[in-house]
């Protein structure tokens, strides 16, 4: 785990003085995190980050979870895709169950925080154990076009908090309680985004049969079809008839997703007697991740819907040109022309891919762009300063606070 | 050797942090964005006049606001942007007269081009309206003359020199930027001051900024 002196190299110190600045205002308060995994996806992934490194500033951080059954887990899915706006049939039994499991977390669950952080829906009935304390709802999900019935239910939840936060501003939902925007970041030390040896990086792309004779176009992402791998295919036939390139795409496995299996089956189909396309299963290889996003040529993420849509971020903090549609989050990270290009379209990608693959000096710039945007804007360190922040205005309601 | 002189009162440097708060409104054509614009907080005109300098540091400062970007980029209305774009944001001393001037240029455009009221955004592209907080610091960085003061100048955070710049002089409404104001009442070097309140801000980077202001200030510590 890295030190907060570490990212000195990368962000100024100045940046963390700042932090340390500003970690000092918040001393005497203890702030409690409340998720329901400690291990395992986006949030847990975010926590075992941000919580050592805020005790290390000297915010006084705790971690809490909830427990629930795999009834209550299969319940809280629903209402993730749900509120993904995926068709979901949502019963009155799901209510039940959700609520039965949050009465016995209201229960056993201590909320002894100055601030209690509760993220995502899981825990989010622990509000009703809201006392003096302030209350912050953090939602990781895209809610922009949810289901009513779910939304609805859980919005009564939320309108009893004292503040939420959303990961873009598209997310944001008609609430009378205040509303953020912290976008997530990324962890520049991390085996995903450290800088590696050329060597390593060669290393794997000669084990994966990648050659290096031929631009290399990648999208990493999990076989989902709101990743859209066909039409990434599709892109890159277009693009094959004027550039001869290889495409790459990457992502998990599959084998607990059903529908993915379907996804990677049609993938392979559609990939079937062309060498030049590279189907890679990398089930949390990081390393390797972040060899093959240095090794692209330009990286793509094609997807048709996204919640903020990090590996963009990812591929931009190792200053790769980058074409991605212009869904969730991405915007936030390219702007189009000055730090990638976006696209509406298999036609349009395809012809901002034919853009950069022929104007190396204009992808390298966007590239170089994308870069120092990440830095300024999502690297983990703005995201501490954002929470920090984030917390002091819970007993500062003005626009202008000084400190 | 120049003699440095000593200021009458040390200027501290404070810092400004900001967070984003958003405001659930939403714009999906140019009608829709006026009407907002007419009622929404000064701090949310404050945001999206502003957050390119800080969030795009390393481009050359264009596009300078958000508006701009939009009407150009969403709604394709490339004159109406070329206007927002030139407002010289430096001649306003308050929010309420650049919301005027915002206002104004976008209505002038539509009595001129009706038709461009009929362009929409789609859900994905529409404008986002969202405020400002900003957090002021104290720092421990203290100037007690001009020679301390270009070697603080250098360590700073952009966002320090942010706040003294742009905020000090627009938000907080003090008529002139905060160095000028102490290079003209602690150490009464008028021309400094307003060779300093001169330069226009909103046409460069801001570590451009940094490097403009110790070269003036350098130039005239040596003089």
């Amino acid at each position: 785990m890295a030190r907060i002196d570490e990212y000195i190299p990368i962000v100024g110190e100045s940046i963390i003085d700042d932090l340390r600045l500003i970690a000092e205002k918040l001393k005497g308060k203890v702030i409690q995190h409340i998720n329901s995994t400690p291990v395992g996806g986006g949030v847990a992934e975010i926590l075992n980050c941000m919580v050592p490194l805020l005790k290390e500033l000297g915010v006084d951080t705790r971690w809490d979870v909830i427990k629930g059954g795999e009834q209550f887990f299969s319940t809280t899915k629903k209402f993730h895709n749900a509120l993904h706006g995926r068709r979901e049939n949502i019963t009155d039994r799901d209510f039940e169950v959700f609520l039965e499991t949050s009465n016995h977390n209201i229960e056993e669950v201590n909320t002894y925080g100055d601030i209690v952080f509760v993220h995502d829906p899981q825990p989010i009935a622990l509000i009703r154990k809201k006392a003096e304390n302030k209350w912050i709802w953090r939602c990781h999900i895209d809610v922009s076009n949810p289901d009513s019935k779910v939304w609805s239910f859980l919005r009564d939840f939320v309108v009893k908090y004292d503040s939420a936060v959303f990961s873009a501003p598209g997310f944001s939902q008609p609430l009378p309680i205040r509303q953020f925007l912290i976008s997530p970041s990324v962890d520049p030390l991390s085996d995903k985004n450290k800088e590696l040896p050329q060597a390593d990086v060669e290393a794997v792309m000669k084990k994966h049969g990648i050659r290096k004779n031929k631009p290399v176009i990648t999208q990493i992402s999990r076989f989902d079809r709101l990743k859209d791998p066909l039409g990434v295919i599709q892109t890159y036939k277009l693009v094959k008839k004027y550039t001869d390139c290889q495409l790459v795409l990457a992502g998990g496995t599959a084998s607990d997703d059903p529908e993915g299996a379907q996804v990677l089956e049609e993938v392979r189909e559609a990939a079937k007697g062309d060498s030049d396309i590279h189907i890679l299963l990398l089930p949390q290889n990081d390393l390797e991740i972040n060899a093959l996003q240095r090794g692209s040529t330009v990286i793509m993420q094609k997807s048709l819907r996204e919640g903020f849509g990090l590996t963009v971020s990812e591929a931009l903090w190792k200053a790769k040109p980058v074409v991605a549609s212009h869904v969730g989050g991405i915007p936030l990270q390219i702007k189009h022309k000055y730090s990638g290009l976006l696209c509406h379209s298999i036609e349009g990608a395809a012809f901002a891919l034919k853009q950069l693959l022929n104007s190396p000096e204009y992808a390298k710039k966007l590239g170089a762009n994308g870069k120092e945007h990440i830095r300024n804007n999502f690297l983990i360190t703005r995201h501490l300063r954002d929470y920090i922040l984030l917390f002091l205005s819970l007993f500062h309601p003005e626009d202008i606070v000084n400190l | 050797m120049p003699k440095i002189i000593k200021a009458k009162e040390p200027f501290r440097f404070y810092t400004r942090l900001h967070l984003s708060e958003l405001t659930g409104l939403k714009a999906v054509n140019l009608s829709q964005l006026l009407g907002i614009l007419k009622e929404v907080p000064g701090s949310s005109i404050y945001h999206h006049t502003h957050r390119f300098l800080q969030q795009h540091q390393y481009l050359s400062p264009e596009p300078p606001n958000d508006f701009a970007y939009w009407v150009s980029s969403v709604l394709a209305e490339d004159a109406l942007a070329e206007e927002l774009a030139s407002i010289d944001t430096i001649q306003y001393s308050n929010i309420r007269s650049l919301r005027e001037k915002i206002i104004q240029t976008i209505e002038d455009y539509l009595k001129e081009h009706p038709m461009a009221k009929l362009k929409f955004a789609n859900e994905e592209e529409a404008f986002y309206f969202i405020k400002s907080i900003s957090f002021v610091v104290p720092t421990k960085y203290v100037a007690h003359d001009l020679k301390e003061f270009i070697s603080i100048l250098e360590r700073v955070t952009v966002d320090s020199i942010y706040f003294h710049i742009f905020e000090a002089r627009l938000r907080l409404e003090k008529q002139t930027n905060d160095f000028s104001l102490w290079i003209e009442t602690s150490l009464g070097d008028k021309p400094l001051a307003d060779r300093i309140a001169n330069i226009d801000p909103y046409t460069r980077t801001l570590e451009d900024l940094r490097r403009t202001l110790i070269r003036i200030i350098e130039r005239k510590v040596s003089s």
